[in-house]
């Protein structure tokens, strides 16, 4: 067993975990934090996407002894008393339909306009490359991640 | 899947990585961004005893400017790599690449030199560390050896690397004015490794290409280089004409496999575009 110190959507968290503990099922398993779903075991579909330390990760690639140290949020804590813009957005948009790839869609979209304000729709489709779809057809959710930008641009003048 | 019982490790310093590595015996691996190691622990392809996280290692990350070369730790993220100043003036190729990899996501997490050690035969930062002539600086229990490009890269998902040595930096020599490069990947979906890749630099002078290197990726076990159309580039006139010449040998003495993306020939026939286009970007034609 290692010791791990991390703070999941603000609140700090200690445990004992085996080292071959994937983040996601530590997320899912011992914190109960199943907003995060798990679709694939080759790291390809990004349902599991977090931010670690402000950066997108996919919780199903990382041990969470890796994690020891950081800051995770996950789709639970994006909104910060209101729906985060791009909840919003997902919504507004018809950007889902089973909603299997929303929370993952969602947090690498959160880390694609944090890094890209005002992003083209090329760059909207390159930055959402790492995560897969079955439903949608990726049409809505590109739409969403534009009005999202909108929103935020709205929100910070 | 749960991947099966290792033991972690996360030394403070490269002495103590390497004494752990070499105290695991040949069953311990190092563990950097864990972005290949993960989904073959979780599909149990690798079972290791014990894990050597070397990815917070404060001597095995950044990039650094070291006169005729740039030297670029082995743990430095990919996505730092490609935003790097040093990397994005001295080592453009590698910037260029290095976004065609994997995925955002992906990228925060994954190493430079990880993508190295790994060696995967569809990996494009291998074959393009060969065409910039780069030297990878290893260490173990007997110190350290530097080790150039062209030997590093062994056979399948195989280097130089021993059991029990880390790969610490990598040195980028700047190939300096008159140099253009490209990458040139050919894959199905957005996040995929390459069926075949292309990597070009090209020294123009003039009007004529005086020098050009031509790594593929994908077309063997490891990384190599287009002997052949090289030879025929140099002195060439920067045309579309002559470059269409030297690209339609890229694929000779190639002998690549067959799966279930490409068949070989449909491969070679890659090779031979790929190259062709990636040598036009790169002699600016
Ligand atoms: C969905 C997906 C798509 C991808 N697409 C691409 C792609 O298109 N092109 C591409 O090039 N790559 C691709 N990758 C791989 C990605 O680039 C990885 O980041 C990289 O191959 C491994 O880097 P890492 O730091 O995660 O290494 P790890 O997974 O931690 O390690 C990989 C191997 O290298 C060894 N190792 C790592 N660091 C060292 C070191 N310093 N010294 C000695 N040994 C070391 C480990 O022991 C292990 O055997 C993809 C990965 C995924 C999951
Ligand atoms: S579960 Fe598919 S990438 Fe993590
Ligand atoms: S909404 Fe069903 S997978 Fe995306």
């Amino acid at each position: 067993m290692a010791r791990i110190a991390v703070t999941v959507d603000g609140t700090a968290r200690e445990a004992d975990v085996e080292p071959r503990t994937l983040l996601v099922h530590w997320l899912r398993d011992d914190l109960g934090l199943v907003g995060t779903p798990v679709g694939c075991d080759t790291s390809n579909c990004g349902s599991c996407t977090v931010m670690i330390d402000g950066r997108s990760a996919k919780s199903c690639s990382l041990l969470a002894v890796q994690a020891d140290g950081t800051q995770i949020t996950t789709i639970q804590g994006a909104a910060n008393g209101e729906w985060h813009p791009v909840q919003v957005a997902f919504k507004d948009c018809h950007a889902l339909q089973c909603g299997y790839c929303t929370p993952g869609m969602v947090v690498a979209a959160i880390d694609l306009l944090s890094e890209n304000p005002d992003p083209s729709e090329a760059e909207i489709r390159e930055g959402l490359r790492g995560n897969l779809c079955r439903c949608t057809g990726y049409h809505n959710i590109v739409k969403a991640v534009q009005q999202a930008s909108e929103l935020m641009k709205e929100a910070a003048k | 899947m749960i991947p099966a019982t290792f033991d972690y490790v996360r030394p403070d310093s490269l002495a103590d990585a390497v004494s752990a590595l070499s105290g695991g015996g040949e069953d311990a691996k190092v563990l950097a961004g864990g972005q290949s190691l993960m989904p073959m622990l979780r599909i149990r392809l690798a079972s290791p005893t014990l894990l050597v996280d070397c990815s917070r290692l404060a001597e095995l990350r950044g990039i650094s400017d070291d006169g005729d070369a740039i030297v670029i730790g082995a743990s430095t993220p990919h996505h730092d790599v490609m935003h790097d100043p040093l990397v994005m003036a001295h080592a453009p190729l590698i910037a260029r690449t290095t976004a065609m990899v994997a995925d955002p996501a992906i990228r925060h997490r994954g190493t430079f030199g990880g993508s190295l050690a790994h060696a995967d035969p569809a990996g494009d930062l291998p074959t393009v560390s060969l065409v910039l002539g780069a030297q990878m600086v290893l260490a173990g229990p007997n110190g350290r050896r530097t080790v150039a490009a062209s030997d590093f890269f062994v056979d399948y998902f195989t280097t130089a690397l021993e059991p029990d040595e880390i790969l610490v930096s990598v040195r980028i020599p700047k190939l300096g004015a008159g140099w253009g490069y490209d990458y040139q990947k050919f894959h199905r979906t957005a996040q995929a490794w390459a069926i075949v890749g292309v990597a070009a630099a090209v020294r123009r002078e003039n009007g004529t290409i005086a020098e050009a290197r031509v790594g593929l990726t994908n077309m063997a076990a490891s990384p190599g280089r287009a002997a052949t159309t090289e030879s025929a580039l140099a002195g060439a006139a920067a045309n579309v004409d002559a470059i269409a010449a030297a690209a339609a040998h890229a694929a000779d003495g190639t002998n690549p496999t067959s799966d279930l993306h490409a068949k070989a020939d449909f491969r070679q026939h890659l090779a031979r575009v790929l190259t062709g286009r990636a040598v036009r970007v790169a002699a600016g034609v």
